[in-house]
């Protein structure tokens, strides 16, 4: 009656790494409370992803058509199903584009409250302390939430993978799907894939990535050059892209790519978590930003404090 | 068609964010806001839909400091209707209370669309546009980049990780989470919005639902501990970029 569920989220037959992060954390709240750590499984034909779920005790199951792909309306109604019959007292939910659209519609719904934003969650006295990354990464607010059951909205990358991949049989319960599955507002239309870049930047050793901080188109051409003479390659954050001065392909981050070259040098960049969820992991790291503030100085190796326009014009010319 | 854009004001991060006495908000004395990015991209979407099909297009804000400069910003970029939803909301105000105020304001308005951004740097509590959505009882979908309308159906575009995108048609009246417009949200130049203060008026609607919960219980903010992991490197450009230089090269880089 206390149990941890996790959604386990997949997107074109995989599950993403979130899944399993959650499903690692979830185990270390289940030890802590004395429960069971279950899995919800939203899909069609499921039954051969069960396996990779092996870190749960249990796997709670809804197949029907509708859930085959990721459905707002669907995946909500199944999930409702899911967490009525499990009665769980914590539900950890991925800040995924999915989970984005699952987390808030469950408090609504079920009336359950919601801390979002989490980058770290344990239990503390009996209690549920989170910690979320507000204000684009610069203040962290630690709560703690009440009520028997509570919603945790966790941020991608905030906990190893490793500890939730474990390949096992779990018991695996399936509940009948939702009536309303056969009467929904919204219908899934087909999947579109991105189209192919000119440079894929998760192959290149080095990216010279660019932020905000850049200003303007015309100064790219400065950074171009700058990745050139390193061996590498041009990429960006999302407000580059959203200004269409550099292709989607260059994007790095949550709604991008996950990249880990050997270096990865941010100029003007903030660092805020959906960028850093996609870098993070990189060997080395270097920033350049003005704002001795700017969260990406936390997972940066060596950072500099400065105006970019300075400093890239002297390391060109000190890289020859 | 009738397109509903609320919109709201958060902190601007280019600033210095500070922690106030209590420990358990910012110390919004000084604080400068600005809108929410991902509003003004609603905005846009909004407008560009407008001219797509016609209607009309509703700007919306909780009452609040500066709202009335938000929202005749908002004019002077195309908003052909102001609203300014009163009432004795619950401080400091959440994304549940922002939604529940916003549903009790909207409900039983003629709408098809009401477009908002995807998330704010301030959302503690969830996401006010999926909240609002289910306190109205209509569909959404967040993370959308691309809207399109016919025969009384949106089709639109959801982004997932690494580019790849569900199209799905959604039944309106529907709630759509808008990450990016197709377009960089326009600007409003200070005349215009001057001119829109002299011309356009701010219709008042109370909010019927002020309640509270639905949120965490803040015990403290904190600031992240500064250059965690950054060794800093000081110095004149030329220092900089040399030290730079150094570490590529002990690293095998260049
Ligand atoms: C669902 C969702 C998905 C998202 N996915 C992604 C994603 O995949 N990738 C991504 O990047 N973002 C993503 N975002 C957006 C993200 O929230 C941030 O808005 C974005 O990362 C900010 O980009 P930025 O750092 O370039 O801009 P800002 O946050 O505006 O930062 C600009 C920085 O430049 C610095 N600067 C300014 N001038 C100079 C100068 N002359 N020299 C040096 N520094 C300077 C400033 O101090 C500041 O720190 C997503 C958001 C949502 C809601």
């Amino acid at each position: 009656m206390s149990d941890v569920l996790v959604f386990a989220e997949h997107l074109q037959g995989n599950f993403t790494d979130s899944t399993f992060e959650l499903l690692g954390k979830g185990r270390e709240l289940a030890a802590a409370t004395g429960d069971h750590l279950v899995a919800a499984l939203l899909g069609n034909g499921v039954d051969d992803m069960v396996h990779q779920l092996g870190a749960a005790d249990k796997v709670v199951a809804v197949e029907h058509d509708q859930l085959a792909e990721f459905n707002p309306e669907a995946h909500t109604l199944a999930l409702k199903a899911v967490v009525q019959a499990v009665n769980p007292a914590i539900i950890l939910i991925p800040y995924t584009s999915m989970g984005m659209d699952l987390a808030s519609a469950l408090s609504a719904d079920l009336d359950i409250p919601l801390a979002s934003y989490v980058a770290d969650v344990r239990v503390e006295d009996g209690k549920l302390v989170t910690v979320s990354q507000m204000y684009g990464g610069k203040v962290n607010v630690e709560s703690e939430i009440a009520g028997n059951q509570k919603i945790v909205s966790v941020l991608a990358g905030a906990f190893p993978a490793d500890a939730g991949k474990k390949e096992g049989s779990p018991a695996v319960e399936k509940l009948d799907p939702p009536a309303e599955l056969s009467n929904l507002r919204v219908s899934f239309k087909q999947l579109i894939e991105p189209e192919g870049g000119d440079v894929d930047i998760t192959q290149q050793d080095v990216l010279v990535s660019i932020g905000r901080g850049i200003q303007s188109e015309e100064n790219i051409p400065m950074v171009e050059e700058l990745a050139q003479k390193l061996g590498g390659a041009v990429s960006a954050s999302r407000p580059i892209i959203d200004n269409k001065w550099l292709p989607k392909s260059r994007q790095v981050g949550k709604s991008g790519l996950k990249v880990k070259p050997k270096l990865y040098l941010a100029l003007g960049i903030s660092g805020a978590p959906e960028h850093i969820e996609g870098m993070k992991d990189a060997e080395l790291i270097i920033a350049i930003n003005s704002d001795p503030n700017a969260p990406i100085f936390e997972y940066a190796h060596y950072g500099v404090v400065g105006d970019l326009f300075d400093i890239v014009p002297v390391l060109k010319e000190k890289l020859g | 068609m009738n397109i509903i854009v609320p919109l709201r004001q958060v902190p601007d991060l280019v600033e210095d964010l500070e922690i106030d006495a209590s420990g358990k908000d910012l110390d919004r004395e000084w604080l400068k806001y600005k809108i929410n990015e991902f509003d003004d991209h609603a905005l846009e979407e909004a407008l560009l839909l407008k001219e797509d099909v016609g209607g009309t297009v509703t700007a919306m804000a909780l009452d609040g400091d500066d709202v009335d400069k938000l929202l005749f910003t908002a004019a002077a970029k195309g908003a052909d209707k102001l609203i300014k939803v009163t009432g004795d909301f619950p401080q400091p105000l959440s994304s549940h209370a922002i939604a529940r105020a916003l549903a009790s304001a909207i409900q039983g308005m003629d709408y098809q669309l009401i477009l908002i951004g995807v998330q704010a740097v301030d959302e503690l509590d969830g996401q006010v546009g999926v909240l609002l959505a289910h306190y109205l009882g209509v569909p959404h979908v967040s993370v959308v980049t691309g809207v399109q309308v016919t025969n009384g159906k949106a089709v639109v575009h959801k982004e997932y990780a690494g580019g790849v995108m569900g199209e799905f048609e959604v039944t309106l009246p529907a709630v759509l989470g808008i990450q990016a417009a197709r377009q960089t949200p326009r600007y409003a130049p200070v005349s215009r919005v001057r001119m829109a203060m002299r011309k356009s008026t701010i219709e008042e609607v109370s909010a019927s639902d002020t309640a509270a919960g639905g949120t965490p219980e803040i015990r403290k903010l904190f600031k992240p501990e500064k250059g965690a992991g950054a060794q800093m490197l000081d110095g004149s450009p030329e220092e900089v970029a040399e030290k730079i230089v150094s570490i590529l090269k002990e690293k095998g880089i260049v």
